[in-house]
């Protein structure tokens, strides 16, 4: 059958994201919630939809259990589709023996099979870490204007930050010359934001060359963009300026988060015209008590608040009970704060029950750091979690004499 | 389990013609994000039927839009899943001068095609206009046990309100709980066992009663299929004391919702094992700003609330401006408030706009209602 899309998507979904802990201990980073009711993945997912990208090629690899349930046939994305939609594309096992994903280009390159399966002009290379509104098709456009060979995101950054990413240096019209990862001394504040489109055929002669490398870490950064810069290949740099976060920490996840929240907020969710679409349970709606105090929070269907919450994100199914006060809190899906509970400057994960009279974390003045507190973790009561813990199982947890 | 289901979704139209006269019973909004006809069909797919037939009137332009293909209840299926049947009138034109069914028996006489083609061994039938949670699977559990034809699930009643404005179906048994009297309810200031029309019937009984009625010119289901089958079939009753709020006029439906804020009827609606599905929306979470104040009241996601809001029921995409105090009352989908509006006892259809410092009042025993899409 002839199935052709001019541009197919690869989301790398692989990734560990250890600098998030406790959150990614069973969980891919993609599938790690934010917002009250998305997914991190949710957001390249819905981009793509929304710019008519209707064929995307997930790459898993590890912890993916919960990011293939929540992906599952595309369908809260309208990616359930007959031809094209959203694959899941796990590590497999070939003639010649079964590999992991060595490096992102590795990954791409064990998939040339599934580009090739819709015959595309143009890939479009996506990763699972940031939280962003971005039109695809725009920047699809502009490479094919500039008859480019290879296009990639770029942000303007502040000078002191920009050695943290990798910087592009660019001519007046905004062809590469130079690219640095995270160089020491930067002469550019244009970062990539790790989204490249490349021409198909120009993509598939760089991955094979750089397979046939022994010494390649088949990386997208460290080896293909270099080695095609080094070439001479027509590579343009794409400015993208509006709200775009890594999440990869946990502060930046709990700041992403407060970028939700406030009289103007930074990220607005609820702006219809780029809608963010997710997976959601059928929850009941919320209801707020007789003696509830909320203050600039965002809340999610099936939450029960009988207590006190303050600029907190919650997600479905949280229950805050009467006396239990939350600020300053990211609290992910069916968690319980019980009475007398206090939560402060935190990220509970999904499934967290905070037992009577305990606490956790500290007011934000005077905290180290954020705490945090892995799935399902139930916080005995009477127990205090000291201000920026991370608490991976129970027993991290001593209970206060 | 061999069930196949059919909703009626029009039949009591009449009693609340407010919010029915853009849309059907069945697609009346409640509870913040639901239509009436989710409870039903929630019902029907948790206890694993998975072939079921809407039965349409008119006004169901809303009702096919609100179910699509029926994957929100997960009845996108290519054999079985969800079916709209629109008014099928040569089937008794002769009769009836063309005209469209008037009552319960007609309208399955429409759907005879339906009826006879299914595979199942049991058929169950629901209305709109009841609100509950209920496991059919212990209904046909009895319904087999007792070697029933039909089994009529009742409940108690005592209070005139809670008659539906159309009549009820009064239903006497005996001691092993089956039918010996079906009439019609009309002494209203007694305690009595009524029917929820939920019923379950063995298809071919059906079937074979609905043809028996067209032959013969029969047009009510309860006198003439039911009560005249008393004694030779064997008419089971099966009494259901759970949550079941019975909406017969536009103040019961607002004394309805008001109940979803009591703890007891939201547990006994909103059943952890068993949710009730609806359409999503894909709205993001509700934001509360600086200065909101929310006491007593139930929500749904994508609404902003910059003002206060107490005893009320807010459904999806609404906002509150600020300064605007709204008290006992019922927002549907997205309307919008300005500054400083007040608003008590007030039942706000879908995409009302109440403008900068209105005032309006209504009363529990009669709320004011502002229709769709107005502007005040």
């Amino acid at each position: 059958m002839f199935k052709k899309k001019e541009c197919v998507a690869m989301l790398l979904a692989g990734g560990q994201g250890s600098r998030l802990y406790a959150l990614t201990e069973k969980t891919a980073k993609p599938a790690v919630s934010f917002g009250g009711k998305y997914r991190i993945i949710d957001f390249p997912l819905s981009n793509c939809i929304n710019s008519g990208v209707d064929t995307v090629g997930v790459l898993t690899q590890y912890q993916p259990l919960v990011l293939n349930d929540y992906v599952g046939n595309g369908l809260p994305w309208d990616l359930d589709r007959a031809i094209g939609g959203v694959k899941i594309l796990p590590p497999y096992q070939g003639k010649n023996g079964a590999d992991w994903y060595k490096g992102t280009a590795n990954a791409i390159y064990q998939n040339m099979q599934f580009i090739d399966m819709y015959s595309p002009d143009y890939v479009i290379i996506l990763s699972g870490d940031h939280i962003y509104r971005m039109n695809y098709d725009k920047m699809l456009q502009h490479h094919k204007k500039m008859n480019a060979d290879c296009t990639i995101a770029v942000i303007d950054v502040p000078i002191e930050e920009a050695s943290r990413f990798g910087i592009m240096s660019v001519d007046d019209e905004g062809r590469i010359y130079k690219f640095a990862e995270k160089p020491k001394n930067p002469d550019s504040t244009k970062a990539s934001m790790g989204i490249y489109i490349f021409s198909k055929d120009c993509l598939f002669k760089y991955l094979n060359e750089d397979a046939a490398d022994p010494n390649s870490s088949n990386d997208f950064g460290k080896n293909i963009i270099p080695a095609m810069l080094a070439n001479g290949e027509r590579m343009y740099a794409y400015s993208f300026s509006g709200y775009w976060k890594d999440v990869g920490t946990i502060d930046s996840l709990w700041e992403a988060n407060m970028d939700l929240l406030g009289e103007e907020p930074v990220f607005n969710l609820g702006d219809e015209s780029w809608r963010i679409f997710s997976r959601h349970s059928a929850h009941s709606p919320q209801y707020v008590g007789p003696d509830a105090i909320i203050e600039n929070s965002s809340i999610t269907e099936g939450c029960d608040i009988y207590g006190t919450v303050r600029n907190s994100v919650l997600g479905s199914g949280v229950v805050v009970m009467a006396g239990a006060e939350v600020v300053d809190s990211v609290i992910m899906d069916d968690c319980v704060i019980e009475a007398g509970a206090k939560v402060n400057y935190a990220i509970l994960d999904s499934g967290v029950t905070v037992s009577e009279n305990s606490t956790v974390g500290k007011e934000r003045s005077a905290a180290k750091g954020i705490a945090v507190i892995g799935t399902g973790i139930t916080v005995p009561a009477g127990t205090a979690v000291a201000d920026g813990a991370m608490i991976n199982n129970s027993s991290d947890l001593v209970k206060e004499a | 389990m061999s069930v196949a289901g059919l909703i009626f979704s029009n039949i009591h139209n009449s009693s609340m013609p407010e919010l029915t006269s853009v849309r059907t019973m069945a697609s009346v909004p409640y509870g913040c994000r639901y239509r009436l006809v989710d409870f039903p069909l929630s019902n029907m797919v948790n206890s694993g039927i998975t072939k079921i037939g809407i039965i349409t009137h008119n006004n169901y332009q809303s009702l096919m839009d609100h179910i699509g293909t029926g994957k929100d209840w997960d009845l996108a299926r290519r054999s079985g899943g969800i079916r709209i049947l629109p008014p099928f009138i040569t089937s008794y034109n002769s009769a009836n001068g063309g005209k469209l069914y008037s009552t319960r028996l007609e309208a399955l006489m429409g759907v005879t095609g339906f009826i006879s083609k299914c595979s199942e061994e049991y058929i169950v039938l629901s209305d709109c206009d009841g609100i509950c949670s209920i496991d059919l699977n212990k209904v046909l559990e009895d319904h087999i046990e007792k070697n029933a034809d039909v089994t009529i699930v009742t409940r108690t009643v005592n209070f005139k309100k809670e008659i539906p404005s159309d009549g009820a179906t009064e239903i006497k048994c005996n001691a092993d709980g089956f039918a010996t009297e079906v009439s019609a309810y009309i002494d209203y200031d007694r305690s009595a066992e009524i029917s929820t029309n939920i019923i379950i019937a063995n298809r071919l009984f059906l079937l074979n009663a609905i043809n028996d009625a067209s032959a013969h010119g029969y047009n009510h289901f309860y006198k003439d299929i039911i009560a005249r089958r008393v004694k030779s079939a064997r008419i089971n009753c099966y009494h259901y004391d759970g949550i079941y709020l019975q909406i017969t006029s536009l103040e019961s439906y607002f004394r309805c919702s008001m109940q979803l804020l009591d703890p007891e009827v939201r547990n006994g609606l909103f059943v952890k094992e068993s949710p009730i599905y609806t359409k999503l929306r894909n709205s993001a979470p509700t934001v509360y700003a600086n200065g909101s104040k929310v006491i007593n009241s139930y929500v749904a996601d994508g609404c902003v609330i910059e003002g206060t809001v107490e005893n009320s029921i807010i459904f999806r995409g609404v906002h509150v401006g600020k300064g605007t105090v709204v008290k006992n009352s019922i927002l549907l989908q997205d309307t919008f408030t300005g500054t400083n509006v007040s608003l008590n006892c007030v039942i706000t259809d879908k995409n009302v706009v109440i403008r900068n410092n209105r005032v309006l009042s209504g009363h529990e025993s009669m709320p004011f209602f502002i229709s769709k899409g107005a502007m005040v």
